[in-house]
């Protein structure tokens, strides 16, 4: 009964985005409205996270088993990738490399100034 | 009798399930972050696939059964959010700035490589959004002129190569924090690298979904400008 009771929550604010995507016309996906409402509906007080863990923990659990399927999906398009597919897996790879580091770096220094400032 | 079997929708969510397990268990068995669940899974299925003749649109309609549920999943990234809100606080500048310099260093890079390569500009505004969440990675692409398809694809390349090689490339660049580590992880590789990020620690997917996010709406706003030196 908890899970279903959990799920049924999870599903009403993935509708609610939905929703929002419906009614807002802007390219931002159901999934960001339905991450910020669940997020201001949890910073209120109006749902518990208790109310939700146990059957998000599971969902979350399970995302890297939904991407087997858009991984097979690429033979579908091979037409389309086959051409350019050195220029398209280099670039790929590469700047997802680049903005992996510089992101990251970049936080990183960015705390570190943050920490000599506090020390001095 | 097998046209009957693989046309199931239990089918193909039985070949998903077995395919992922068989990745997991060899990463496992081997300890190597080459064994990537995901990755092998996608292989073994595209193998299964061509030996079987199986059509890969029979295969994709039933992996709808599941596919419905990354919304609903990623909607739940909202609760590791919301419990780490605290440590996020404080390194909120840290984190935004991160998040922009990857963006935009990553939307640079992407301009000129695909001038090195000399594709047109259809195969260019494709791969531009290639570092953020489908739904919004493919709306930008058709909006300028790209190919949805294609986008799709290398966004999808793009996740599974976050998820396969950021904990490794994190030990590289001596990234060993969970905020700088999380940063990294959602601002390059959205879904993929947070699903990687949350397994890693709680803080470290806190911070990925939070620049998932942030990085998906900044891209957005950014593609425009991009878009004009095309």
């Amino acid at each position: 009964m908890k899970y279903i009771t959990q799920t049924l929550y999870i599903l009403l604010f993935t509708l609610l985005g939905e929703l929002l995507q419906a009614v807002i016309p802007l390219p931002v996906p159901s999934a960001v409205y339905g991450i910020v409402l669940l997020f201001l509906s949890l910073s209120i007080g109006l749902i518990k996270e208790e109310q939700i863990s146990d059957t998000a923990h599971f969902f979350i659990a399970l995302i890297p088993l939904l991407f087997v399927a858009p991984v097979a999906k690429i033979l579908q398009y091979w037409d389309v990738v086959a051409p350019k597919l050195v220029a398209i897996c280099v670039i790929t790879l590469v700047s997802t490399l680049l903005i992996f580091a510089v992101s990251g770096l970049v936080t990183k220094w960015c705390q570190k100034g943050k920490g000599g400032k506090d020390n001095g | 009798m097998a046209d009957f079997l693989t046309a199931l929708p239990l089918f193909s969510l039985a070949l998903t399930v077995c395919a992922f397990q068989v990745g997991a268990w060899l990463q496992k068995k081997t300890g190597s972050a080459l064994f990537n669940p995901i990755l092998v899974g996608g292989v073994l299925v595209i193998g299964v696939l061509l030996l079987t003749g199986i059509d890969p649109e029979v295969y994709d309609k039933g992996t709808q059964g599941i596919s419905w549920l990354l919304t609903p999943a990623t909607v739940c990234l909202a609760l590791p959010l919301y419990q780490h809100v605290k440590v996020l606080k404080k390194d909120l500048p840290a984190i935004l700035t991160g998040i922009f310099a990857g963006s935009v260093a990553g939307l640079v890079c992407i301009f000129f490589m695909c001038r090195l390569f000399s594709l047109n500009h259809e195969l260019t505004v494709s791969l531009l959004p290639k570092s953020i969440t489908t739904a919004i990675g493919t709306a930008l692409s058709a909006q300028n002129g790209g190919n949805t398809t294609l986008t799709s694809v290398v966004i999808i390349i793009t996740g599974v190569f976050g998820n396969l090689v950021g904990t490794a490339f994190s030990k590289v660049l001596k990234l060993n924090d969970p905020v700088s580590q999380g940063v990294a992880f959602g601002t390059s590789s959205h879904l993929g690298g947070t699903s990687k990020a949350t397994e890693l620690h709680p803080v470290t997917g806190a911070v990925s979904t939070l620049s998932l996010v942030v990085a998906g709406i900044l891209v957005a706003v950014l593609f425009p400008i991009a878009c004009q030196f095309l």
